[in-house]
Formats: structure tokens, sequence, C-alpha cells
């Protein structure tokens, strides 16, 4: 009877609802971040340094927030702090050609250190928090269950913070640059053929930069949403190998950004699913919900064995007058 | 030294018209100060500059670094540390000599960690000590290198990049960890997720002259022996068999492999297995010389910062062991001195991060004024392909 109750609990509206929300509140960060990584790496540039760039994003979007005490400040600073990062990507591997991977490594080791060095140094004894951001409910849609959320503590599909719709916006207009426009057709040249891109007259090293910087700018948004939608907090461990987990999602997602949103979207679903296990009692290892996602794709990978698409010139230096 | 001679022949000859004098190579001592001093002192001056904007003295900070990290008894620490940190450097060695990116070396490390603490202890009455160290040890090396086992395959059959399957195996080797010490691996005496603990007896011995009457630990274990022989052992193999030279072949040029009739595919898959084979070796020494259990929540995240020893020492696995020393001094004494002066143990992922920074900015300076030489293997040969000279 008692288990019996529980169970009606568990598939109540409202826990529901929660498991919507709680999707969609780790999904975000991740979907920003792929987005820009699936960009960078169209253009040809393996960007490892998208963990660092998140949290750079996360630290300067949470003080910004607190400071400023607007979000809109916060994402502000987070885009600037995440393209700010990429400067360096942009000049070590764009302009001097220098290996990708060296310097994704080194961008997040040092981001790593520094935003635990300087929070630290700052914030060691108060521990602030931010308040809930605030949230928009879309007329009409938001009244339906479970997927409405009006009223909930963290909202579900229709009542969300305006940054994530805005996201979801950004995501398509990204998938029509790169499909329908001709600066989409150059990002995409610059990452399989920029030799002929360079013959064309279109110059690769500026079509890679705005590539990466667009890809830093994400990443900090996407850590700034990690802060100050998703936690309200910032704690060096913030991150924790989402910008990893978004280099895979993009290189999963072939290239198309749609793919890369559902991708986010399915992480944050299987993370969420975990805590509402937890709360409902159903005796699953959260670690197991957590690795899901990925063993489901290693076992297509290996039943399917198909060639991932991946640029040709992906993680290869482009030299002016060289043949590629 | 025998990979910068390699590299010298690889290099396009000086073209005639920019053959100007006073750009020849640097000397053996130059190229050295240059390559694998130069970015590590500017890694530590920029440091310091960060510790006076912060507000700590630096030179305080990094006297603590070697109070904390030698002085007291410490020392012992800090050998024993180097121990994990040369057997993943060895094992990225092999991997990136062949051209191999082997980024899942936290999740090899920590499922060979997991499945070592969760069996030793079971099995630790039933066979001779001797016997059962190194039958765990074969077992870590074993769960390390099965667990590359899929990236290798994906790569060698479908060409799959191998950036994305090591990543995933990594999490997903993290998680199963996870998975198993609080499942079957579960000390049942304890609420705490973490496997029962090996008894003092049944870790690795120390060696004889490293016990301190101050500390509660016997002394430095063996796995430290292990370590510095598993480095001249993979020496030996690059530099003097042919395995190694079909391993800097392939790491050069894939389409040379393959014009050379090596079996390529084979060839990726044996550097994969010895590669997790050494990581797994590296879980050994951690669980088996110094902790004695797993506890859930524990990762030490060793690998990335191996990675720039790894390019400072050219991949040289013996030239490897200065810089791994000098880490683990800083990560033992860092955590004494961070302590000290109030700051968090981060400050020493910011100096392997900067020292990496100025490594790069190094190799550009060198390849702008064709000093030659390069961290990278194969790298000067892509440069004369690329320039269309080869």
């Amino acid at each position: 009877m008692t288990t019996l109750l529980a169970a009606t609990d568990v598939f109540s509206e409202q826990a529901l609802t929660a498991l919507v929300a709680g999707a969609i509140l780790a999904g975000v960060p991740l979907m920003f971040a792929a987005l820009g990584e699936l960009v960078s790496q169209r253009a040809g540039v393996l960007n490892i340094g998208l963990e660092g760039m998140m949290l750079m994003g996360a630290y300067a979007g949470f003080v910004a927030a607190y400071h400023g005490g607007s979000e809109w400040l916060g994402y502000g600073a987070g885009l600037l702090a995440g393209a700010g990062v990429s400067l360096l990507m942009v000049l070590f591997c764009v302009r001097w050609g220098l290996d990708q991977i060296v310097t994704g490594i080194a961008i997040t080791l040092t981001c790593e250190g520094a935003t635990g060095l300087i929070f630290e140094a700052e914030f060691a004894e108060s521990r602030p928090t931010l308040g809930a951001a605030d949230k928009v409910a879309v007329p009409v849609l938001s009244d339906l269950p479970v997927v409405g959320g009006k009223g909930e503590s963290n909202g579900s599909i229709f009542t969300q913070p305006l940054i994530v719709y805005i996201g979801l916006g950004l995501a398509v207009v990204v998938a029509w640059v790169l499909r329908r426009t001709h600066m989409g057709l150059n990002v995409r040249a610059a990452g399989d053929a920029p030799g002929a891109l360079d013959a064309a007259g279109v110059s690769v090293f500026a079509t890679r930069t705005w590539a990466v910087l667009f890809a830093g700018a994400m990443a900090g948004l996407g850590g700034a949403c990690l802060a100050i939608v998703s936690t309200g907090l910032f704690q060096d461990t913030i991150v924790g190998g989402r910008g990893f987990i978004a280099i895979v999602l993009a290189m999963l997602a072939r290239g198309r950004p749609l793919w890369a949103i559902l991708g986010a979207m399915l992480f944050g679903a299987s993370l969420s699913i975990a805590d509402w296990a937890q709360v409902a009692q159903i005796n699953i290892s959260t670690d197991l919900v957590f690795m899901l996602p990925f063993l489901l794709v290693l076992v297509v990978l290996v039943l399917f064995g198909r060639r991932a698409y991946l640029p040709a010139a992906l993680a290869l230096p482009y030299e002016r007058g060289t043949r590629q | 030294m025998t990979e910068t001679t390699a590299t010298t022949e690889l290099r396009e000859p000086p073209r005639l018209s920019d053959a100007t004098p006073g750009r020849a190579q640097l000397g053996r001592v130059g190229d050295f100060f240059l390559r694998s001093i130069l970015p590590l002192v500017l890694a530590i001056g920029t440091g310091s500059i960060v510790l006076v904007a912060i507000g700590v003295d630096p030179m305080q900070y990094y006297k603590d670094v070697y109070s904390g990290g030698v002085q007291f008894a410490a020392w012992q620490d800090t050998a024993m540390r180097v121990a994990p940190l040369l057997l993943i450097a060895v094992g990225l060695i092999v991997a990136f000599k062949a051209g191999i990116w082997n980024l899942g070396m936290d999740g090899q490390f920590l499922l060979a960690a997991a499945v070592i603490a969760g069996i030793g202890s079971r099995l630790e009455h039933h066979l001779p000590n001797t016997i059962n160290l190194v039958l765990l040890f074969l077992i870590a090396g074993a769960v390390g290198a099965a667990w590359t086992i899929v990236p290798a395959v994906l790569k060698a059959r479908y060409e799959l990049n191998e950036i994305i399957t090591t990543l995933m195996m990594t999490f997903i080797g993290i998680n199963l960890a996870q998975i198993l010490v609080k499942g079957p691996f579960q000390d049942p005496s304890t609420t705490t997720p973490q496997t029962r603990a090996l008894e003092f007896s049944a870790l690795l011995p120390s060696l004889p002259g490293t016990e301190s009457s101050a500390r509660r630990w016997p002394g430095v274990h063996v796995g430290v022996v292990v370590a510095l022989i598993a480095a001249f052992v993979v020496w030996f193999l690059l530099s003097r068999t042919s395995l190694g030279l079909r391993l800097q072949v392939l790491g050069a040029s894939t389409r040379s492999a393959r014009h050379m009739g090596l079996d390529v595919p084979r060839l990726i898959i044996v550097t994969f297995l010895l590669s997790g084979m050494f990581v797994g070796f590296a879980a050994a020494t951690e669980i088996l010389g110094v902790k004695g259990y797993q506890r859930a929540d524990w990762d030490p995240a060793f690998g990335l910062s191996v990675v720039p020893l790894v390019f400072l020492a050219r991949l040289h696995p013996i030239g490897v062991i200065p810089y791994v020393v000098l880490l683990s001094l800083a990560s033992i004494g860092g955590d004494y001195a961070a302590q000290n002066a109030g700051l968090t143990p981060k400050f020493t992922l910011l100096l392997v991060g900067l020292t990496l920074i100025y490594m790069a900015l190094t190799e550009w300076i060198a390849r702008r004024a064709e000093l030659g030489g390069s961290y990278f293997p194969g790298a000067s040969y892509r440069r004369q392909r690329a320039s269309g000279t080869g």
C-alpha cells in the first residue's frame, strides 16, 4: 500500500513538472557551450579549452550579477569573459598555428586555477548566493499541466527565464546561418577546405577567428547560466566536466546545431531523472543514470560503426600558400 | 635526445633565399634552456605576480612549497606522489608518440583503482602478500588497458576521433568506479561510500632507509621503483625496438606508416592498450602504496596536469622524470603552502596551465626564428609536407 502511494506521488503532476524543469536547468548551459563548440569545430578549430571558458564565464557572470544586481549584467559579463579567454585560442591556434589540443588544455588548467584562486581570495568567508532568476511565463501555454509550469518553483518548458528562450532561438538562428547563408558556407569551408576558401578570396584567419570568438562567448554565456540560473552560486567545481561533455555533444551532433540541443537536453534530462529518482526513493544509482547517455552513444557507435563526420581540416592549422 | 636528431633530419633544409648566417640552430644547451627551462621560469614568475596581486608574499609561498614538500619527512610524500604521476606520464608518452590522443586517463585511473581497492581487500588473507600485490598490479594494468579497447577499436576500424571516445569513456569510467565503490565493493562496516581498507601489512612494502619516526606511514613504497623501471622500459621500447620505431612512424604520419606496409589498425590498438596499462599501474601505486582504500568521491584528476610535463620533456620517458618530481613537489608542498597563505591548492593548477601557455609561446618564437626542435614529434615533418618541399 505504501509503495503504491509513493508511486502515485512520483508520477504526480508536481513531480513530473520538477523533472522537466530540472532537465532544462541542467541542459541549457550545455546547450550554449555545445552550440559554440559546434561552430568552432565546423570552422576547423577543435576547442578543448571549453571547460576553462565556461568556468571563466561562470565566475564573471556570478560576480557581475552579484555586484551589479542584475542577471543581464551577469550574462553580459560571462559572454565577454568567455570571448576574452578565447582570444588566447585565436592568437595561438588561428594566428600562430600552434597545436589546438595543447592550447586548449592549457586554457582549461589556467582558468581552473585562476577562478579558484580569485574566488577564494574574494569570497572565502561569505560564500554568497544569488536569488532566483526572473521567469517569463508564456501566455496560455504556461497553464498547461506538466509542461506549463506556472507557479512552480523551477517552472517548466513554458515558464523559464528569458535567457532559455533566447538560447533556443539562437540555436535555430545558428542552424539557419550555417546551412543557408554565405557566412555559414564560409565557416564550413574554413573547416572542410580552407585552401579553397582562401582561393575564393575569403580570409581563413578572419573566419576562424570569429568562429572561435563565438565559441568562447557561448561557453562563457553557458557558464554564466550555470551560475545564475541553474545554481545561483559559484564554486570552483561548478562546471565539473560539463565543458568536456559539451565538446562530445558538439562532435556527436555531426555539425548540426539542432542535434546539439537535443543532446544537451537529453543529458540534462538524465541529470534530472537522477534527482527525481532520489526524491521518489526509487533505488537506481545516480551514477548509472549519469553514464547512460554516453553508454547509449557508445553502443550505437560500436554497433553501427559509421565514421563520425568531422570537418576535414579539424585541428589542423592553416598556413597560407600550403596545400591542404 | 634521440628524437632531437630525428626531427633535425626531418626539418626542411634552409632555402637559399633566407639562409642568412646567424639563423643557425641553437646548440644543445641553448635548445634545452629555451625549450625545457624557460617556460617553467616564466610560469613561476607570472605566478609570483599573481600572488603579489592577491596580497601573498611569493617568496614565503615558494619557501612553504619547499618546506611542505621536502622538510619534516614530507619528502617521502613527494617521492610517493612521483609514482602515479610518472606512470601516467609514461602512458601518455607512448600514446602521444604514436600520434594518439588518449585523453581518457582519469577514467582509466579511477576504474583501475576502484577494481583493485575492491578486490584487494577480499584477496588479502587468501594469498601470500607478494603474489597478492603482483596480481593486483596486473589486474590494475589490465583494467586500465581494457578501458581503452573501445576507443582503440573505433579508431582502428572506423577512424573515429579518439578524443571524443576517450572523453566519453572517462565519464563512463568515473561513474562506473563510483557504482562499484558504492555497490559491490562497499565496506559493510561503514555508511561512508568507500571500499574496505587494506591492512597495513598488505600494502606495498617500503624501501629500506626511507622510514621516518615522525610519520605514521612506514616509508616510501616500492611503487616508485616500479615507475622508474617503467620509464626505462618505455625509453628502451621507443628508441631501441622495432615496435618503438613503428609507433614513431605512425605518429609522424599515418600515410607513411601505411605506405611502409605497417599494420596501422593493430599498431593503434597496441598503443592504446600499452597506454592504458601504464595508467592502470599508476592507479595501483596510489591505492596499494598510499591510500589502501577508495572513497566514492575521491578523484585526484592527475591526468590533465601531467600533459604539460610530457611535452616539456619532448615525449622523452626519462627526460620527464625531473618534471614529474617538480610537479609532485608543487602538489604536495603546494597544499601546505596554500593552506599557510589562506589560498586554495588550485594555485598549483594555475602554475601548470601557465607553463603550458608559455611552452606554446616558446614553440612559436622558436618556429619564427627557425631554431629547430619541437615539442611535438612529426610537427616539422608536417610543416615540411604542408609547405610542399617534402
